[in-house]
């Protein structure tokens, strides 16, 4: 299982993690180090055991086998209310009965802080998320974000050893989800309290996160800085979740000189695939943005084409050309003095080598 | 109501009238005990009937009682079957819909066999005992109503997340039941209490058949050896009931917020 060296001492290790419903494997074998005072977003597509891991983390749920260790010891067997997690679920889970300042004191009352330190604590947190001054607000009084945030001051009023995030920002509108994640990742930079985030969206894993976690049908494809995520895809899962991928199929012309041909077209690769055989059919796999129009910094593979789509997406326009057989996408930037080339017109557009990838599948 | 459609109108006041109009017979007849005049007699013989009154706090107190020991099992009943085995919900509600199919005379003959003086669990032997068998008798004959008040709000609030939200913040689950749970569902639980309080209070079999001096024995009494008494004690019951569903409305406002208003 793929692992990444910590850098940090390690918080929370998942030994063979395991977990089954009515026999059918959610988590398989997960073996997952967390550092201290990391931000580490649990990141794959509905289905593939991310909340299940979050979830026996918190202790909502038992682990078929393995182990849930924090500081080497084994916290599997002790429930939720004595792990002094933090949560925050993405339906906000306010109390309803409670106003703003009862719902981020309820946390202190049960661990029997005294009132007027609950209420000290009460202040400061409220102060963190911004909204001091909202603690007589009920939470139907509560724009969604509001709700998210007075969620997060809550379960991290008591001063947790760990904090999870489940998908605190689905329900919130693009504008809010990217203006409270940048919060989210200030207060807990600021706090160095131990994060791992739960979400299916890749955007917000690659912007917030110190490592991410690929999943895929309960296997760990991948952990690594959003960089090497994306641009060093472990396998072909993690390069098509997260990102865009272009995927060409190709033929080996020569091993030797590791020669291809895309539709008719020769260039060489940095490198072939161990065992690859001429005439052999082989998928190359790029980013649109490694691929550029024209040949303007001399990169080594050039291919023609015929634009067949034009997307303008504001500061970036996305073109698709049409190569004969293979369809590759391309990103380039909007130059305000340079319109973008018109359809069907003949185009050259080019990309490294090294750009390339063969991933296995 | 809009112009127009004056036969809604009519539908409307042929069925106020159908309600109405008996219960206007009633009041006038039971304030026609005094030959040619209109009085409050019938009524002043049955409130300052000591009987009246005695029977009438002790089937308010056994009320209270069967609310409190309804409340204690069937708000934790419902909220476990809903949290945990949701699969189990279409049997629960069966079970607690048998005390509307099995009649009061059935149930009660069927507690002083099991609770009676040579029983291994001897309850009618004593005022007391008594006392308690009647409370779980109403208990179980409120069951239809007050589950389903529960498991209605219940169903308002998502008691999943809620309670994992609490646990994790450190509570057990007498707090999250209490702190979190009950106070989001306290207009269920007051429908069930003021139903099974109405309940209560004009039953007769069971009360009858136990021998204890309860408000619907006190009233077939006064039904069978007076005539404009009776009338008086029905509108009496009439008010009571309706006291109940107006606290149940006043009260809603007193709870805990949830909602904009």
């Amino acid at each position: 299982m793929p692992e990444a060296a910590p850098r940090r001492p390690e918080f929370l290790r998942l030994a063979d993690l395991v977990k089954e419903f009515g026999g059918i494997p959610v988590v398989k074998d997960a073996n997952l180090a967390f550092n201290k005072g990391e931000f580490i977003t649990l990141l794959g597509p509905s289905g593939c055991g991310k909340t299940t891991i979050l979830r026996m983390i918190a202790g909502f749920e038992r682990p078929t086998r393995g182990s849930i260790l924090v500081e080497g010891k084994d916290i599997s067997a002790l429930p939720p209310n004595q792990r002094q997690i933090g949560m925050v679920f993405q339906a906000y889970a306010l109390f309803p009965n409670m106003n703003v300042e009862n719902n981020v004191a309820f946390g202190l009352k049960i661990a029997g802080m005294p009132a007027e330190q609950r209420r000290a604590r009460v202040e400061e947190m409220l102060k963190l998320i911004g909204l001091s001054g909202y603690g007589k607000r009920y939470p139907f009084e509560m724009s969604g974000g509001q709700q998210q945030r007075v969620a997060l001051a809550r379960a991290l009023a008591p001063k947790p050893r760990m904090l999870l995030l489940d998908e605190p920002l689905s329900a919130l509108d693009a504008k809010i989800r990217v203006s409270l994640r940048q919060e989210i990742r200030a207060i807990q930079r600021d706090l160095g309290v131990t994060t791992i985030f739960v979400t299916h969206d890749q955007e917000e894993a690659l912007s917030i996160s110190d490592r991410i976690v690929v999943l895929n049908a309960g296997n760990v494809e991948q952990v690594g800085t959003p960089f090497e995520v994306y641009n060093r895809p472990a396998t072909r899962f993690v390069a098509t979740f997260v990102g865009t991928l272009n995927t060409l199929n190709a033929t080996v012309l020569n091993v030797a000189d590791r020669s291809v041909a895309v539709d008719g077209q020769a260039f060489q690769l940095a490198a072939l695939p161990p065992g690859a055989a001429a005439n052999a059919p082989l998928a190359l796999t790029m980013r649109p943005e490694a691929v550029s129009l024209g040949k303007p910094n001399g990169q080594d593979v050039v291919l023609q084409g015929r634009v067949a789509e034009v997307s303008f997406l504001g500061s970036v326009i996305r073109l698709k050309v049409d190569l004969g057989q293979n369809m590759l996408s391309l990103d380039t930037f909007n130059d305000t003095h340079t319109p973008p080339p018109a359809l069907d017109q003949r185009i050259e557009v080019s990309l490294n080598s090294s750009d390339i990838l063969i991933l296995p599948n | 109501m809009r112009r127009g459609k004056p036969w809604a109108w009519l539908v409307f006041v042929l069925g106020a009238l159908y309600f109405m109009l008996p219960l206007v017979a009633t009041i006038q007849f039971a304030l026609s005990i005094r030959r040619g005049t209109y009085s409050l007699d019938a009524f002043t013989n049955v409130l300052y009937d000591a009987h009246f009154q005695e029977s009438f706090v002790y089937s308010f107190i056994i009320g209270l009682c069967a609310i409190v020991v309804g409340v204690l099992i069937v708000a934790p009943a419902a909220y476990f079957v809903r949290l945990r085995l949701p699969r189990l919900r279409p049997i629960i509600e069966f079970l607690t819909l048998l005390p509307l199919v099995i009649p009061a005379i059935v149930l009660v003959f069927g507690y002083i066999r099991l609770y009676n003086t040579s029983s291994f669990i001897n309850l009618t032997g004593s005022a007391l005992g008594t006392d308690i068998l009647l409370t779980f008798a109403y208990v179980a004959l409120a069951l239809p109503y007050m589950y389903r008040a529960v498991d209605t709000g219940l169903r308002t609030i998502d008691v999943q997340t809620l309670t994992e939200a609490a646990n994790i913040l450190g509570a057990n689950t007498p707090t999250i039941l209490f702190k979190v749970i009950f106070p989001n569902i306290i207009v269920a639980l007051l429908s069930g209490a003021f139903l099974t309080l109405a309940i209560v209070i004009g039953e007769f079999t069971i009360a009858s058949l136990l021998n204890r001096p309860a408000f619907g024995v006190y009233m077939q009494n006064v039904g069978a050896n007076r005539a404009y008494e009776p009338a008086a004690l029905a509108i009496i019951s009439f008010i009571f009931t309706w006291v109940a569903m107006g606290m149940i409305q006043l009260l809603a406002r007193f709870a805990p917020k949830t909602a904009p208003s």
